[in-house]
């Protein structure tokens, strides 16, 4: 049986890379007795697949994975089971059965939504002394007037270029056709929904440094705090442009 | 739990000792973050005592240490104790916390080292010296024990080090000596006392210097002679004791067992369950310090070992098991322990991870139903290239016994060996050296000969020969014995790498050496005295750090301190020492006495072969513990 499982990374654990997250979790399906089915051949391993890797720094309360049990009470005991085995700052949020011909949540990743803050000054430094007073995470406003505004600007243009440069090549990207909401939240955070697929994933912070650029503020990528919200899949119909579907959700729709 | 909302978690958990600005730049943060999988969190005000335990190394290394999980989990175990670790930051985390004056901190809290009332270091290798003068200089802590004030924590020592605790006496306030499990209660309560009572830190260690096991280094004066050896030692208080004795656990199957350890979130040396099968050795090879020091062989009970087994696969969700001891192979359970544990564990799609076994029919067997034959490799520590030097060594291993090991795992299906050699043991000849050569040959030699040309994977075999330095150390036979040269070493492991160009099956052979420079400081360390302990301290402040980590080990600094502190490297490393010498640790009492080591110094240079503790006591001086191996009956025919 698939199961598909939603969960929350935040606190401390967003410094636990995705490597050692997945290690974590094939030694938590053990702790919670999970009967989970392994690979054949001489050393079996779980079947265990993630859905996007998220980058350290990054909190998120939409990741996911999916795993094949043999046995199983309920989704909800799968829940309660892992949540007795969890870390602080890891949590399951929930468990789902998928129809066998779901496709793996990997594979499913279309977008991912998020929410960027930024931190406040003393956030950033450690008071000298450490304890009580050092790294209080406290979200204060971006210093950019009309943040909304300026927002609507930046996605309505017609091209959003940015050059990407890696070992073995520069690249001209447009971030435009990747970017499917933007906007200012009350408290003056920056919310996107951007695509997330294996072909043409859109880091958060691109987007903002390109935005920042725009707006001509002048924001060190380690001043913003980022937070993954949610993973979707694009359940489009023929004719629709896209349909995001959360990944907890897709069963619904096979 | 109920689901926070998305950005504002951090008011409610713990709060971390460093900002997310450091955290982002250092590597691998999650080592500095805590929050581990059994890590234990209390609640401080409801604790009397705290303690900070340190293992002066990287988090990975430390992490990997059996030794403070076992004291962790027993000091967490008493309600009015809250045991925390702390490792070396790393050297980018080090730069960073010198530079904005953080203080070092415990994991579990977060909090300052500073503000506990113990740090306890285990000392498990002398490179790692400079490591625990960053932990107390990060911390805050005065260097010299003799300098601290009532309000620094009680600095505590032990591990294997500790034996000779002299080169770095001045920086510890006391030494536990020998295993953790049978004092600490004891001295805690002390210290307990002595706080209700008011007492000063040296009314505590005044208190504390009359347990078994506990030595108060700034008590005790060290005097010398003229040549500059130890003439002997002056104690300050007259109800002090002249000679501390090891502690040691009588059963070991009823002592602490960490049964649920702390689980790390990185990959780290050790990931995995390990289960203490026994302590102590029997074989008593001579340049072997733990062979000494943790005599009797004790034996832990297989059945509790299968419970313990289980209960810490399901509390730790490891995926691998291990088991450890200095001789896995003498264990006389380690048939029925294997048995059960390749069963459970296959069951349980856990791996067994065997420790070096002797290589055998036995052992072949079980090791091909728990590895890859094709890609694993069966590792021989001959140690000596020739039989009389085995013998000097008193390494029980016959080149017979190997090549007939060797043949039955080619014959598995094995195709890769490692050997395992010192250089420099005393006696040695250039004809000892080249027998590591001619052994690797013969080894290739006998792989062509038992595998039909058909079979051969890959038509070859591997041989991967290593050699290390060979380094006195105090409590072995070999305490009196001359360390060689740098260049000597050099000049020894060039002659190796020859004879072994010269094999016919050189091809198949591929030989690696050690770093003579290092092993030349860690033999000053190791048969150091008081004095020594002004190099460290200027070295330290010249920049030493990390020492056991050759990118970091800078050579030219520990010489030029050696020379401006006025201390000759070879006054500790190339002079033999008469049989009457007087050494630094003599103090100490581990249980072997002395005139048992110098019977087997003579010995060694006559080349005579001692039996192992099961085959026949030597009397070593260990039966008077009354325990483990000394009480069985002797077995004439035990190899």
């Amino acid at each position: 049986m698939k199961i598909r499982i939603k969960f929350a990374k935040y606190g401390a654990m967003k410094f636990i890379g995705h490597l050692d997250m997945m290690r974590y979790f094939q030694k938590a399906v053990r702790r919670a007795d999970i009967d989970i089915r392994y690979s054949e051949g001489f050393s079996p391993h779980q079947i265990m697949s993630f859905a996007a890797p998220l980058g350290v720094g990054i909190e998120s309360y939409g990741e996911y994975m999916d795993i094949e049990v043999l046995s199983m009470t309920s989704a909800e005991d799968i829940k309660l089971a892992l949540n007795g085995v969890m870390a602080e700052g890891v949590e399951i949020l929930s468990v789902n059965v998928m129809p066998d011909n779901v496709k793996n949540a990997m594979a499913s990743v279309a977008a991912a939504s998020y929410r960027i803050r930024k931190k406040s000054e003393d956030a950033r430094t450690a008071a000298a002394g450490g304890g009580e007073d050092a790294a209080d995470d406290t979200a204060e406003e971006f210093p950019i007037t009309d943040l909304g505004g300026k927002l609507q600007a930046f996605w309505s243009q017609e091209h959003i270029l940015y050059t990407k440069e890696t070992k073995k090549s520069v690249q001209e990207i447009d971030l435009k056709q990747g970017i499917y909401e933007l906007s200012a939240e009350p408290d003056g955070a920056v919310r996107m929904l951007v695509n997330a697929s294996s072909g043409g994933n859109i880091k958060p912070m691109t987007v903002m440094e390109q935005f920042f650029r725009f707006a001509g503020a002048d924001i060190p990528q380690a001043a913003c705090q980022v937070i993954r919200l949610e993973t979707y899949a694009d359940m489009a119909a023929d004719g629709e442009a896209h349909r995001f579907v959360p990944l907890a959700d897709v069963g619904k729709y096979s | 739990m109920t689901r926070p909302c998305a950005g504002d978690t951090e008011q409610k958990m713990r709060k971390l000792a460093l900002s997310d600005e450091i955290l982002m730049r250092v590597e691998k943060p999650a080592r500095y973050i805590g929050n581990e999988i059994n890590a234990v969190i209390k609640d401080k005000e409801k604790v009397a005592i705290r303690f900070a335990m340190c293992f002066p190394d990287v988090y990975e290394i430390g992490m990997s240490h059996l030794g403070i999980q076992i004291l962790y989990s027993m000091f967490n175990e008493w309600e009015d104790v809250w045991c925390e670790r702390v490792y070396s930051p790393w050297v980018d985390l080090d730069q960073i916390m010198r530079e904005r004056h953080l203080p070092l901190f415990a994991l579990e809290s977060q909090e300052p080292v500073r503000d506990m009332d113990f740090l306890g270091i285990t000392i498990q290798y002398e490179m790692c010296y400079t490591n625990i003068l960053q932990i107390l200089d990060l911390a805050r802590i005065p260097f010299l024990a003799a300098e601290r004030g009532e309000d620094v924590p009680i600095v505590i020592g032990g591990g294997p080090c500790a034996y000779n605790p002299e080169p770095i006496a001045d920086f510890f306030d006391l030494f536990y000596i020998g295993e953790g499990e049978t004092q600490y209660r004891a001295l805690l309560d002390r210290y307990l006392e002595n706080r209700a009572r008011g007492g000063t830190r040296l009314d505590f260690l005044r208190s504390a210097a009359k347990l078994p096991g506990i030595y108060v280094p700034q008590f005790y004066e060290e005097l010398y002679h003229a040549d500059g050896t130890v003439r002997g030692r002056k104690k300050r208080y007259a109800d002090i004791p002249d000679k501390i004795t090891k502690e040691l656990v009588l059963d070991v199957t009823k002592t602490h067992y960490p049964l649920k350890p702390v689980v790390p979130f990185i990959k780290v040396t050790q990931d995995r369950v390990v289960l203490e099968i026994q302590r102590g050795c029997i074989r008593g090879c001579r340049f072997c310090q733990a062979g000494q020091l943790y005599r009797p062989v004790r034996e832990r009970d297989a059945d509790r070992l299968k419970e313990y087994a289980a209960r810490m696969l399901a509390n730790t969700g490891h995926e691998e098991i291990s088991l450890s001891s200095l001789s896995s192979s003498d264990y006389t359970q380690l048939d029925e322990l294997l048995n059960f544990l390749i069963e459970d564990c296959g069951r349980r799609h856990v791996n067994i991870s065997l420790p070096s076994l002797r290589i055998d029919a036995f052992s072949l067997d079980v090791m091909s139903k728990v590895q890859d034959v094709k890609k694993s490799s069966l590792t021989f520590a001959p140690e000596a290239g020739s039989q009389r030097l085995r013998n000097v060594i008193n390494k029980g291993l016959t080149e017979e016994a190997i090549l007939h090991g060797a043949a039955l795992a080619f014959e598995g299906g094995w195709t890769r060996v490692k050997l395992y050699f010192m250089l420099g043991l005393p006696t040695e000849t250039e004809e000892d050296i080249r027998g590591i050569g001619d052994l690797s040959n013969k080894i290739a030699a006998v792989f062509f000969e038992t595998v039909p040309k058909e079979k051969r994977v890959n038509g070859k075999v591997q041989i991967v020969t290593s050699t290390s330095f060979f380094i006195p150390k105090p409590f072995t036979p070999f305490q009196w014995a001359r360390m060689c040269t740098k260049e000597e070493f050099l000049d020894k492991a060039y002659l190796t790498k020859q004879g072994i160009m010269e094999q016919l099956n050189q091809k198949s052979i591929k030989y690696n050496w050690h770093e003579a420079d290092v092993s030349v400081l860690e033999g000053v360390f190791a048969r150091g005295d008081r004095r020594v302990s002004k190099v460290i301290l200027e070295a330290y402040r010249r920049g030493c750090l990390f020492d056991s980590w050759s990118e970091y080990f800078h050579n030219d600094i520990w010489l030029q301190c050696f020379a401006d502190c006025g201390l000759d490297i070879g006054f500790y490393t190339t002079r033999e020492r008469a049989e009457d010498e007087i050494f630094p640790w003599d103090f100490i009492d581990c249980g072997v006495t002395k005139e048992f080591l110098l019977r087997e110094w003579k010995k060694a240079k006559e080349e005579t072969v001692s039996p192992n503790c099961k085959k026949q006591c030597q009397g070593c001086g260990a039966s008077r513990f009354g325990v483990g191996i000394c009480r069985e009956k002797k077995t004439e025919s035990y190899v």
